[in-house]
């Protein structure tokens, strides 16, 4: 069993492993935009609603404990505590797409949204920047939280699912291998919103300069 | 032939239960290996038949069986679908799935049902990507160049991309099965050191579908993302930077290729050693050229960038590190062929097949070195020369591993033995074929004709009609195999547990195994391709 447990651990991290892969073309994409259009990158950010997105953050920070508890729950032989956590960390995972949300409609309201209605005006007093420079940013802006979005979204499900298994006891201190291997998933994705959080919302709040 | 009755009375994984339901919901390696042998045989075919219209049109210099459009479809659909969709799954999903657990002693692989999702997200992947094709096609290569594939080309790039990202998956799945299983499901005594060259090869391209895959994937999504939602990611009317695409594609699908050549470098290693009754000559220097292949793999892609507009000095550094990679590949040629010195070689049908590989792969990596120095690859971007090259690799190399594997293992697989005299023909004919069909678009590109055409001027015709008289019989040479293996399953003779006499695992078990592999698990207490210390003609146990 216990070996059972680490091989599953083990595919896990393999598995990770691939999502950084996925992630990093992303960041890869993001870096080499940023380095030749800063300019339009710092004003782009300024388009973020910060303290949404430190909530948002917090948000999730929070969630990643309660998952934490939950796997020690599992692991400790308290199942309805693990429920409890579990169904936590659910409500924080919601909650971040609910704040999310409402930035996505901010931004769709604002006509921050690469195509044909996408429109930025160069803010007062800041270098004139190409509009569609800005809008490299917003792509990658969607692209990479909306992706962070939908792997929310399966975790979300993926702990629902651990949720109902737990209700019918299906775990125990000899077997909790679900409960852990989510736990690294959940920890995963919060991990790549740490990274997103500044490198979308806190380029610079100064302009000019490199 | 009594123990061969006695095999065949026996339950296996093949006569243990019947039914539709019981192979589509298998979690069994060797039925989820025989499932994917169907599918990929199927999309082999479909590629097969487009290469088949590339060169009916390419018989005579003007563009008449065709329109330009179409034959545009017709090269990329043949590229996608044997790229992604035939060679990258062959030997992995298909005789690493079937036996890779029997080679290491294993009931099965690490995680059975992911092994079976992977079959399902293939499936569904291939599906999308035929579905796209059929209701329009797409026609921007199989490389799908921005800004054409996003901005310009009217066909249904979107549906092709999705299918080849989903598709990624499986593969993605499929390296972490291999990774996890041959880490962890080893039986007692079997070591590093003592793992068949067939499994240190996977393992090494697993490592690439594991770390590459979803950079592709990534890189297709945002193609999908900019022509359905116009996110500008590659759009140079936004800045965009579509060499930035360039760079991305071929991060992965440089170290692709050495997915698809890696395991077929198993293969041969084990057909080698196995028909030259002789240990593998530096057994830990062809492990190892496996490990570094992958390695450098990834460190090579922008040599296909060359005159895309890389600065000089990155173009370069990026030569110098193509070179490196020839350095494990000819480690590996040289072995294999000091292996044979002095062995006692046998020339049945997956000997004959490996001699090909050894051949073709040696030409297909030495012009890959020419194409890897900057002056040679300017005069050579984009002609027939690049065509042949990546041929000798792809089908000279990886599909005759691929044959060669089948014929090897195919007693244990079907438990039947193949026609010998029919295999050793088509083995021939393959070959013939092959250098008929490849070697004069080499001329044809050193002369500067350029790929992606469907007319040429008349001077080039001789050495075109000689392509597409050797593409015919290469089909020949494939369509044969494909009718005996067939016929095999009925007619022909039964299969002992280890026709070849050959060491490893998987010959220590019925053919075909039963479901559960071993009755009892195995312990190695012995070095791997223990050839000269085999007792004649006995090397089964139990049974």
């Amino acid at each position: 069993m216990e070996q059972q447990q680490e091989t599953a651990t083990f595919g896990m991290w393999m598995f990770l492993l691939t999502e950084i892969m996925f992630f990093g073309g992303l960041f890869c994409t993001y870096l080499v935009y940023r380095s030749l259009y800063y300019e339009a990158f710092v004003q782009g950010s300024q388009k973020m609603n910060v303290w949404l997105g430190a909530t948002n953050t917090a948000v999730l920070i929070c969630s990643s404990l309660s998952m934490a508890l939950g796997v020690r729950a599992a692991q400790t032989g308290k199942p309805k505590l693990m429920v409890v956590l579990l169904l936590i960390t659910i409500l924080f995972g919601l909650g971040f797409l609910g704040i999310k949300g409402i930035e996505y409609h901010e931004h769709w309201e604002n006509h921050e949204f690469p195509g044909q209605n996408f429109h930025f005006e160069t803010l007062d007093k800041t270098p004139a920047i190409d509009p569609a420079h800005t809008e490299i940013y917003f792509s990658l802006y969607w692209a990479m939280t909306g992706l962070h979005a939908l792997h929310m979204v399966i975790g979300i499900g993926l702990v629902a699912w651990l949720v109902i298994a737990g209700l019918r006891r299906a775990y125990s201190p000899s077997y909790f291998t679900p409960v852990e291997i989510v736990g690294l998933y959940w920890h995963f994705v919060d991990l790549v919103w740490i990274y997103l959080f500044p490198l979308l919302y806190l380029i610079s709040k100064k302009h000019g300069g490199g | 032939m009594a123990t061969a009755v006695q095999t065949v009375e026996r339950e296996n994984y093949l006569n243990s239960n019947y039914g539709l339901k019981s192979w589509l919901l298998t979690t069994d390696h060797k039925r989820i290996a025989m499932l994917y042998l169907m599918s990929i045989t199927v999309m082999f075919w479909i590629g097969g038949f487009f290469a088949m219209m590339i060169r009916l049109e390419l018989l005579t210099p003007p563009g008449d069986l065709v329109s330009s459009d179409t034959y545009n479809k017709l090269f990329t659909m043949h590229g996608i679908i044997m790229v992604f969709f035939f060679l990258i799954p062959s030997v992995p999903a298909v005789i690493g799935n079937f036996v890779i657990p029997l080679m290491i002693g294993a009931k099965d692989l690490a995680f059975p049902r992911v092994n079976l999702l992977s079959w399902y997200i293939y499936m569904a992947g291939a599906c999308t990507a035929l579905f796209a094709m059929v209701t329009g096609g797409v026609d921007t290569g199989w490389t799908f160049y921005t800004p054409f594939s996003t901005t310009y080309s009217n066909t249904h790039v979107i549906g092709v991309a999705i299918g080849i990202f989903i598709t990624g998956f499986s593969s993605i799945l499929t390296g972490l099965n291999f990774i996890v299983t041959i880490h962890r499901m080893r039986a007692p005594g079997l070591t590093w050191r003592r793992l068949p060259l067939f499994c240190w090869s996977n393992y090494a391209a697993a490592l690439i579908m594991v770390l590459g895959t979803p950079v592709i994937a990534i890189t297709l999504l945002l193609v999908a993302l900019e022509r359905a939602f116009n996110i500008g990611v590659f759009n140079p009317q936004l800045g965009g930077d579509p060499l930035l695409f360039q760079h991305l594609f071929w991060f992965y699908s440089h170290p692709a290729v050495y997915i698809m050549i890696l395991p077929g470098m198993g293969v041969i290693s084990e057909i080698i050693t196995c028909f030259s009754r002789k240990r593998v000559f530096g057994y830990e220097f062809v492990a190892l050229a496996s490990i570094a292949i992958a390695v450098l793999g990834f460190l090579v892609w922008a040599h296909h960038m060359f005159v895309a507009g890389i600065s000089v000095y990155a173009a370069l550094v990026f030569s110098l590190l193509s070179y490196l990679v020839a350095i494990p590949s000819a480690v590996k040629v040289f072995n294999w062929t000091a292996t044979m010195y002095k062995g006692s070689i046998r020339y049945d049908t997956p000997m004959l097949y490996a001699f090909g590989f050894i051949g073709l792969f040696t030409v297909g990596g030495l012009t890959g070195v020419f194409l890897a120095s900057l002056s040679i690859d300017v005069h050579v971007t984009d002609t027939y020369f690049v065509v042949a090259h990546f041929h000798y690799v792809m089908v000279g190399g990886m599909v005759m591993a691929y044959m060669a594997g089948l014929h090897f293992w195919w007693p244990k697989i079907s438990g039947r033995m193949y026609p010998e005299g029919w295999a050793k023909l088509s083995a021939l004919l393959v070959f013939v074929g092959f250098n008929a069909t490849f070697f004069p678009q080499f001329v044809l590109g050193y002369m500067g004709a350029p790929r992606r055409y469907h007319a040429y001027p008349p001077a080039f015709q001789p050495l075109n009609v000689l392509s597409s008289a050797g593409a015919s019989i290469l089909a020949v040479g494939y369509v044969l195999p494909m009718i005996y293996f067939l016929w095999s399953l009925r007619y022909g003779e039964l299969a002992p547990p280890n026709p070849w006499n050959a060491v490893g695992l998987e010959w220590m078990t019925a053919s075909p195994p039963p479901t559960h592999n071993f009755d009892e698990t195995p312990v190695v207490t012995w070095e791997a391709y223990d050839y000269e210390h085999q007792p004649q003609e006995e090397v089964t146990v139990g049974h």
